[in-house]
């Protein structure tokens, strides 16, 4: 935290948004190529499957565009100040989505299975809804720090969105994780893609009141400043809920998310490291803890560390009450088929992956068909709109924004890494799905109110303090705002 | 707030750079290793993505392609596909392939590096990838005879026939045997259903072995071929007309065992040629047992036994065995005992005495070729070695030739053709209690003195009455007809 007497560059970063342009324009170009490139895509798969450019080229790009379009005039009017980055980069990424989620349903091999159903015009309708909140957060939500008041509101919400999967007649368990809902007559719902949003509205709000306690009062033992025993009561509520969580929906990767988010909170409200170290003890022993009993996740942990025999156990029709699985192994083959530059749009068989290979193992199909090259470019976009999230929260000048926009780019970051991580074989796999990239509809829709947040945050950041009064001592107090 | 802030950003870099650097073990380190996986369904697809090259006998493709649905393009048709199998092998959309079709298999669906500046080339120019050629030695008109004459006899058997101064072959045939065509393609109603009918367990028959270069089999009296070579070249006897210090009865050295003869037949002190034209085991086995053990297996070597051949099809090897006793050496030397000899060993052994001492290494692949017929590579005659002089070679002919002329043999006379050859009958089992194996090698020369085919046929008659099976009597026909065969394709 900078220092009141010796300003920092990233004071200066806040003292400089005054008068600072609006980048609006930039963000204009930028969509035009985030829209420009899915096109281009979109075309190169046409050609490559049916050998003529797909009919339905014109609306889709008219789509995304009026899409972008309606995203950037929002912003224009609403959020003049907003970083310019975040819009253009998660238009790219839903357009590129869209554009592999097309290409799968082109696939002869996903279209004989008896669940198939065309995924692209319905992430398209997803898409538009998820611009729709993302227009609304920017209109509605005029400052971020609303959001403060429902603290505990969030906390209920949070709760209840995380237990929904449990409930009997709505969840819905798709091959051993129960993070699905089931409303009749509008389909599934993945309401843990929300709860992150708002728990992390909640933690913010939560560790803006408590952090001075958490942090100030403590004991330093072996180098480490212990809390209090009375103070360790939140992260322990947090870390029995990620138990929790991991017991009943037997899903990692959710898990692991709502407390990593937590604990980086944690961490940023009372920079001490120590929340760190108790942080990564307490999930080493619950994973640990919990793989140790439950059969689900142990064999995620075997088909991680040996791919190749959970592939012939499942080719062989192993029938031990639990589901072998053949995709973790299908989709390291299709990556290393794609090698450094891919087999092009179109071209791969990363459709061998079957059952959810346009949702969570949507980026094989990019690491077959793009290559290396592909996978590291959009990773690296995942990596920017990290970077835009955690450059909001230096520049926002308030606690609740700077707690709540790192919260929101730490949970993403990490969902990027656990789902990524996992389709790539390096850490054991979990039933989330790529932001944006993969098909889903909780998903999509989620990470565009996400941006939409972000945005405000970054835009109240940003926006030219009020015009200085002409007294000097106005100029002083400024200096002196923590 | 802002420090612990710049550490967050610090942790989510490493976490995607994490991710960067998996990305490139398993796409840039790995990809190789992945993409050529046999488990990996892509190598399947991409070996059946384009019509296959076609296998060629004279000119003419034994071989094609047929469009099919599903995952897999092009599947593999067969011309005669049972008479040919043994030289193709399989290539199925479900079960792999198997001899030539594996072992060229680069050069057949375009994959080979050898094309790989082609294939660019036709990347470039948006042509599609074709497979490449393998054009064989074999003779159409030989294989047919062979294959039609095995056929008839309707017993399990084989054929393989050499041309003596290359080492091409010139006929590769298995009896019974199954079409490939049939189990090409990946369905289960039918392809599934027949390789199952072709497998070992279900058919005792095992119409999929081929015999002509995966099975051994004791080669009997035609062995003595071998042994005479031994006894010539190795100076126990000089020539093949002079007596021999060949006692009638005969006890083997080390035992109290008579070696007996098949019949009444004038082996006493008789001459090689005498000897060879009826077939006598108590000559032989005494020059097998006076020569002993390495002299024995030396020439046997010489011959090409104990070594796998490649043609570039692999042969299982023949046998013949070291350290045996006196006796044992003797049964040896009759092709009894633990000889025992793929019917190309016996066709080499053959071809060896017609091309005067020299044996040819055996080969079926004449040359690959590009899409564009362009030849890649060309396989050139090959000296294997030399088991013996041409004197004894030219000897050797000259009492094969009586065989034929006057002998046990007479069956396989062409007329205007030079022909020498030996029948051979194997006894196996127990106590001799299995039917025999009925062999015959033979060669076929020519006025001008050249040699242009050597045969070995073998024949194994399970329901045949002992007595009638002998290899004058079963196999001598088709080795016949396979030369003759030759022959008129020659002139």
């Amino acid at each position: 935290m900078s220092s009141t007497t010796n300003p920092s560059p990233q004071h200066t970063s806040t003292i400089g948004a005054i008068g600072a342009p609006s980048r609006r324009n930039t963000e204009l170009a930028l969509l035009v190529f985030a829209v420009v490139i899915p096109v281009f895509a979109y075309a190169n798969v046409g050609l490559a499957i049916n050998d003529q450019v797909p009919a339905g080229l014109l609306s889709y790009g008219l789509g995304l565009g009026l899409m972008a379009g309606v995203g950037h005039l929002a912003v224009r009017k609403f959020a003049p100040y907003a970083d310019p980055l975040l819009l253009p980069l998660a238009t790219l990424l839903n357009g590129i989505g869209l554009v592999a989620i097309w290409r799968l349903d082109q696939s002869k091999r996903l279209q004989a299975s008896s669940t198939f159903v065309e995924a692209a015009p319905r992430q398209l309708m997803y898409s538009a809804l998820g611009v729709a909140l993302f227009v609304a957060v920017v209109f509605f939500l005029k400052d971020h720090r609303v959001l403060q008041r429902y603290t505990y509101i969030s906390m209920v919400g949070a709760l209840i969105l995380l237990l929904l999967p449990l409930v009997p007649g709505i969840g819905h368990n798709v091959f051993g994780a129960r993070i699905w809902i089931k409303i009749p007559g509008l389909g599934t719902l993945q309401p843990g893609e929300f709860a992150k949003i708002v728990l992390a509205v909640f933690f913010a709000g939560y560790l803006m009141v408590k952090r001075d306690a958490l942090a100030l009062a403590s004991r330093r033992f072996m180098g480490l400043y212990l809390p209090r025993g009375r103070d360790l009561g939140p992260i322990i509520v947090v870390w029995i809920i990620s138990i929790l969580i991991l017991v009943f929906e037997t899903d990692l990767g959710t898990s692991l998310l709502f407390f990593g988010m937590f604990v980086i909170m944690l961490y940023v409200a009372t920079e001490r490291t120590s929340w760190i170290v108790f942080g990564l003890l307490m999930s080493a022993v619950g994973a640990v803890g919990v793989a140790s009993f439950e059969p689900h996740i142990q064999t995620r942990v075997q088909a991680w560390l040996d791919p190749m025999h959970e592939f012939e156990l499942s080719r062989a029709g192993v029938q031990d009450g639990i589901v072998h699985s053949e995709q973790a192994m299908q989709a390291l083959w299709a990556f290393g088929s794609g090698g450094t530059l891919g087999t092009g749009w179109g071209q791969g068989n990363s459709d061998l992956i079957g059952f959810a290979a346009n949702s969570d193992f949507i980026l094989a199909t990019f690491g077959e068909e793009i290559g290396l090259a592909g996978v590291m470019a959009l990773l690296l976009l995942y990596a920017l709109i990290v970077e835009r999230g955690v450059r909001t929260a230096l520049a926002a000048r308030d606690p609740f924004g700077k707690l709540l926009a790192i919260g929101l780019s730490g949970a993403f970051a990490l969902q990027v890494f656990v789902v990524a991580g996992g389709v790539m074989g390096l850490i054991p796999l979990t039933g989330m799905t790529m932001p944006f990239l993969a098909y889903g509809g909780s998903s999509v829709i989620a990470n565009w109110a996400l941006i939409g947040i972000l945005l405000r945050i970054s835009d109240t950041a940003r926006r030219p303090a009020p015009a200085p009064a002409a007294n000097p001592d106005a100029e002083m107090t400024q200096v002196v705002r923590p | 707030m802002n420090k612990p802030l710049r550490r967050v950003a610090i942790f989510c870099g490493l976490l995607i750079l994490a991710l960067l650097v998996r990305g490139n073990w398993l796409q840039y380190a790995q990809a190789d290793k992945l993409r050529t996986d046999e488990e990996n369904r892509r190598v399947a697809i991409e070996r059946y993505a384009s019509p296959r090259g076609d296998i060629i006998v004279d000119g003419e493709p034994i071989t094609g392609h047929k469009a099919t649905t599903g995952d897999f393009k092009y599947k593999r048709t067969y011309k005669d596909g049972a008479m040919w199998a043994p030289v193709t092998g399989f290539v199925s959309q479900a079960f792999g392939a198997t001899q030539l079709e594996s072992i060229e298999d680069g050069i057949l669906t375009g994959n080979d590096d050898r094309l790989f500046f082609r294939n660019t080339l036709d990347m470039l120019t948006g042509k599609n990838k074709e497979g490449g050629n393998v054009v064989t030695t074999l003779s159409g008109a030989a294989q047919k005879a062979a294959y039609d004459g095995l056929k008839k006899q309707g017993a399990k058997g084989s054929v393989v026939a050499l041309e003596p101064s290359t080492g091409k072959i010139l006929a590769l045939a298995s009896y019974p045997s199954y079409d490939p065509s049939t189990i090409a393609g990946n369905s289960l109603d039918t392809d599934t259903k027949a390789w199952q009918k072709l497998q070992k367990k279900n058919n005792p028959a095992d119409p999929t072995l081929n015999r002509a270069l995966r099975e051994i089999y004791p080669p009997g009296s035609t062995f003595k071929v071998l042994t005479a070579a031994a006894a010539l070249e190795y100076g126990l006897y000089d020539d093949a007309d002079s007596k021999t210090d060949s006692p009638l009865p005969w006890t083997m050295p080390g035992t109290t065992t008579e070696l007996k003869n098949e019949g009444n037949i004038p082996c006493e002190n008789a001459t090689l040629r005498e000897a060879l034209r009826v077939s006598c085991n108590t000559v032989f086995g005494k020059v097998g047992s006076d020569l002993g053990n390495e002299k024995m297996l030396e020439m046997a070597k010489k011959f090409g036994f104990t070594e796998e051949q490649f043609t570039p099809v692999r042969s299982n090897a023949s046998v013949f065995s070291e350290d045996m006793a006196p006796s044992e050496v003797a049964l040896s030397s009759i092709g009894q005992f633990n000889t025992a000899a793929t019917p190309l060993q016996m066709a080499m052994v053959s071809a060896a005495v017609a091309n005067n001492g020299t044996l040819m290494k055996p080969y079926m692949v004449d040359e690959l070729q590009a899409p564009s017929l362009d030849t890649i590579e060309k396989t050139d005659p090959e000296e294997m070695s030399k088991p013996m002089s041409a004197e004894t070679a030219q000897t050797l002919q000259s009492m094969m030739e009586t065989v034929v002329k006057e002998g046990t043999g007479t069956n396989a006379q062409i007329s205007g053709v030079t022909v020498g050859g030996k029948t051979g009958t194997a006894q196996h089992g127990e106590n001799n209690s299995k039917n025999p194996y009925a062999w015959f090698i033979s060669y076929a020369k020519t006025s001008d003195g050249s040699s242009p085919v050597a045969v070995a046929v073998v024949i194994e008659d399970e329901n045949a009455v002992r007595d009638d099976i002998s290899g004058g009597g079963l196999a001598a026909p088709i080795a016949k007809s396979v030369m003759e065969a030759v022959v008129k394709g020659k002139q």
